[in-house]
């Protein structure tokens, strides 16, 4: 069963008088629970492809179904529900809020959510425990690493246990090993939640741990191999 | 599940005040100098209010008068009340205990020694009666006030002592028309000398006793005035009223305080205008500071708030978090505010502010040589008011383009 269906996606930049063709026509299907990698050149459109999927930014034409929720039919507040309860996003940087520790960064979206504040409390402690921040849960975003970060960012993306999850380009400002071992945990929670992971990137390695890779190229989809 | 929220908007709304601290505390004192001024100044115009219907009651007026029906258009000596005994009878039945009266004649004169006249108000008076209506009682700086049996003795002014050129034990001519329309005039010897709030009172009144002054205009048992105190001004409308209904009006003329003094009463009715004016011009200065701190906060962070719509908060939760920010500056600069006002207040209301410097302009106006400024809570309240809600109002605008930012720009904001 397919947890993300795109047909036909077009979306085109003005900037002034020129027009940017950023994605032209792009039609997939991803499997719930894949663990699925967007590459490609810079400027082929996989952020734009993922700010599609996750409604944070509105085609021109096209069709973007997730979860069985038809985006064309949905007002700007149910998209943003749906990104409440059903998608997780990992950006590049700066993910976090800087006036919030690990923990209650990873708490924010169950509380807005409106989940208790003990079941919270206990799952945002699992789930950091899970990717490896035990010791880190009152350190603000400043006090951390990079790579500390990032992994915060991802326990953040999961602890509701969303859909899917979108991260763009999550290790590209991470070291070689940093970005291996953010991998690992994208990875060890695709496998243990069956949280669908969908992420973009630039790099041959990152691209090594995913069962599928979609090549971008001038916004279309230049290639799609599934191991 | 609100309540939740609740605490994440606190939560992060107090934290995001003091990200910069310096900012924060600028904008803070703003508001608190604001409020300050407000309060202050506030009590400083109530303080002249309260001192000039003070000074207007007890300078003769009193809470309510009765009149001859005629007097007040036409203040002869024809015009009075020859006949006391049912006003009394109303008086004793309508006031309360506390309420204290006196009678008196009250007529022009001229005053005049060997070098000098000078146009007075020949005031009547029951020395005993009148010390607890009006001023007049605690007003003798010098010589003594009036006894029941003071024949000759007068009782003038340190204004108009000093204008003739005389002193205590020196004597004075007083003339005015009698009853039977006949020029009576009568030599007096000053007692005392009195000092009041404004020189022109201290110029314009002259006192002796009732019996003197009735014996002088020809008056038999006759008064001009009746001159009511009550312990509490509250109460002058509901007996105005009451004495009205006692006393037949085709030979009565009862009028409240205000209505006596129409100048006053009209500056009363002007002056909450006034405050209220003054808060909002104070309001303006501090509304633009909070505008442009909010937007510098709010752009400062169009990132985190492009964060917060990826991870599913709506525009309206994102304009609750802002305005939450710029309720908490206000509340904190409210709260010091309001106490260094109030202290300003207190500190000034036991020894009061001394005017006399400007008094030659002010006391024209019935202003008092010593202001004490006077707290009213409705004024507190209104100011605390306009503060709030027109702070929120002006932060609706920032914290609406902070809701504003699409996720797709804020993100590639860095
Ligand atoms: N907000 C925008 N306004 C105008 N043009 C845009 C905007 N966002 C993206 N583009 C253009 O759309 C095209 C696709 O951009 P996109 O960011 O999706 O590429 P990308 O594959 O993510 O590239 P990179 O690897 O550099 O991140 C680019 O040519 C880009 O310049
Ligand atoms: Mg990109």
């Amino acid at each position: 069963m397919s947890i993300v269906e795109c047909v036909d996606v077009q979306k085109t930049y003005h900037q002034g008088k020129v027009q940017v063709h950023a994605l032209r026509g792009i039609s997939l299907s991803i499997e719930k629970g894949g663990f699925v990698a967007l590459a490609g050149p810079s400027g082929s459109g996989k952020t734009t492809m993922l700010n599609m999927i996750g409604g944070l930014d509105q085609a021109d034409s096209g069709r973007i179904v997730v979860g069985g929720k038809v985006f064309e039919n949905m007002n700007q507040s149910q998209i943003a529900d749906l990104r409440l309860y059903n998608v997780g996003f990992v950006f590049q940087a700066y993910n976090l809020i800087p006036v919030l520790s690990a923990i209650e960064n990873v708490e924010f979206v169950m509380l807005l959510q409106g989940i208790p504040a003990d079941e919270r409390q206990k799952r945002a402690k699992a789930i950091l425990d899970e990717v490896g921040l035990e010791n880190k849960y009152d350190r603000r975003p400043a006090e951390l690493s990079g790579g500390q970060q990032q992994r915060v960012a991802v326990a953040r993306a999961i602890v509701s246990n969303p859909s899917i999850v979108l991260a763009d380009e999550p290790t590209a400002n991470l070291d070689s090993v940093t970005g291996n071992g953010l991998l690992k945990i994208m990875k060890d929670m695709n496998e243990i939640k069956k949280v669908t992971f969908i992420f973009s990137t630039h790099d041959s390695m990152v691209m090594d741990y995913a069962r599928r890779i979609i090549y971008l190229r001038d916004g279309q989809i230049a290639k799609d191999k599934i191991k | 599940m609100y309540e939740n929220r609740s605490v994440i908007y606190f939560q992060l709304a107090w934290r995001n005040i003091w990200r910069n601290p310096r900012r924060t505390i600028v904008i803070m004192l703003a508001v608190i100098i604001g409020v300050w001024s407000m309060v202050f100044l506030g009590a400083l115009m109530r303080g002249l209010e309260v001192g000039m219907i003070k000074n207007g009651i007890a300078t003769l007026t009193g809470n309510i008068q009765i009149h001859h029906q005629e007097y007040r258009n036409d203040p002869v000596i024809d015009h009075s009340i020859t006949d006391t005994r049912e006003v009394k009878a109303a008086l004793k039945q309508t006031l309360p205990p506390g309420a204290r009266w006196s009678f008196r004649v009250r007529v022009s004169a001229i005053a005049s020694n060997a070098r000098h006249s000078s146009r007075v108000t020949l005031v009547g008076i029951d020395p005993k009666h009148e010390a607890a209506v009006s001023f007049i009682g605690q007003a003798v700086t010098r010589g003594r006030y009036l006894g029941p049996r003071d024949t000759y003795g007068i009782v003038v002014g340190q204004a108009l002592v000093d204008m003739f050129d005389t002193k205590i034990g020196h004597k004075l001519v007083l003339m005015s028309q009698a009853s039977d329309g006949e020029i009576a005039s009568k030599a007096f010897r000053i007692i005392g000398v009195f000092r009041a709030e404004m020189l022109a009172t201290e110029k314009q009144f002259a006192f002796v006793t009732l019996p003197v002054a009735q014996h002088m205009l020809k008056l038999n048992e006759g008064i001009s005035e009746i001159s009511i105190a009550l312990s509490n001004d509250q109460d002058t409308k509901r007996l105005a009223t009451a004495l009205k209904a006692k006393l037949p009006s085709d030979t009565y003329d009862i009028d409240p305080w205000w209505d006596l003094l129409p100048i006053l009463n009209a500056y009363l009715e002007l002056s909450d205008g006034f405050v209220f004016i003054w808060y909002v011009v104070v309001f303006i200065s501090m509304g633009f500071g909070i505008i442009n701190t909010m937007l510098m906060a709010v752009f400062e962070r169009i990132r985190e708030f492009g964060l917060f719509k990826a991870m599913g908060m709506k525009p309206g939760w994102i304009i609750r978090e802002v305005l939450l920010e710029s309720f908490l500056l206000l509340v904190i600069g409210m709260v010091f505010g309001n106490i260094s006002g109030l202290i300003t207040v207190l500190a000034f209301s036991t020894n009061g502010i001394d005017l006399s410097a400007l008094a030659a302009g002010a006391e024209f106006a019935g202003i008092s040589r010593m202001l004490y400024p006077v707290i009213y809570g409705m004024d507190i309240a209104i100011a605390n008011l306009v503060v709030l809600v027109l702070g929120i109002l002006v932060s609706l605008y920032p914290a609406a383009r902070a809701a504003r930012f699409t996720p797709v720009e804020a993100l590639a904001h860095t």
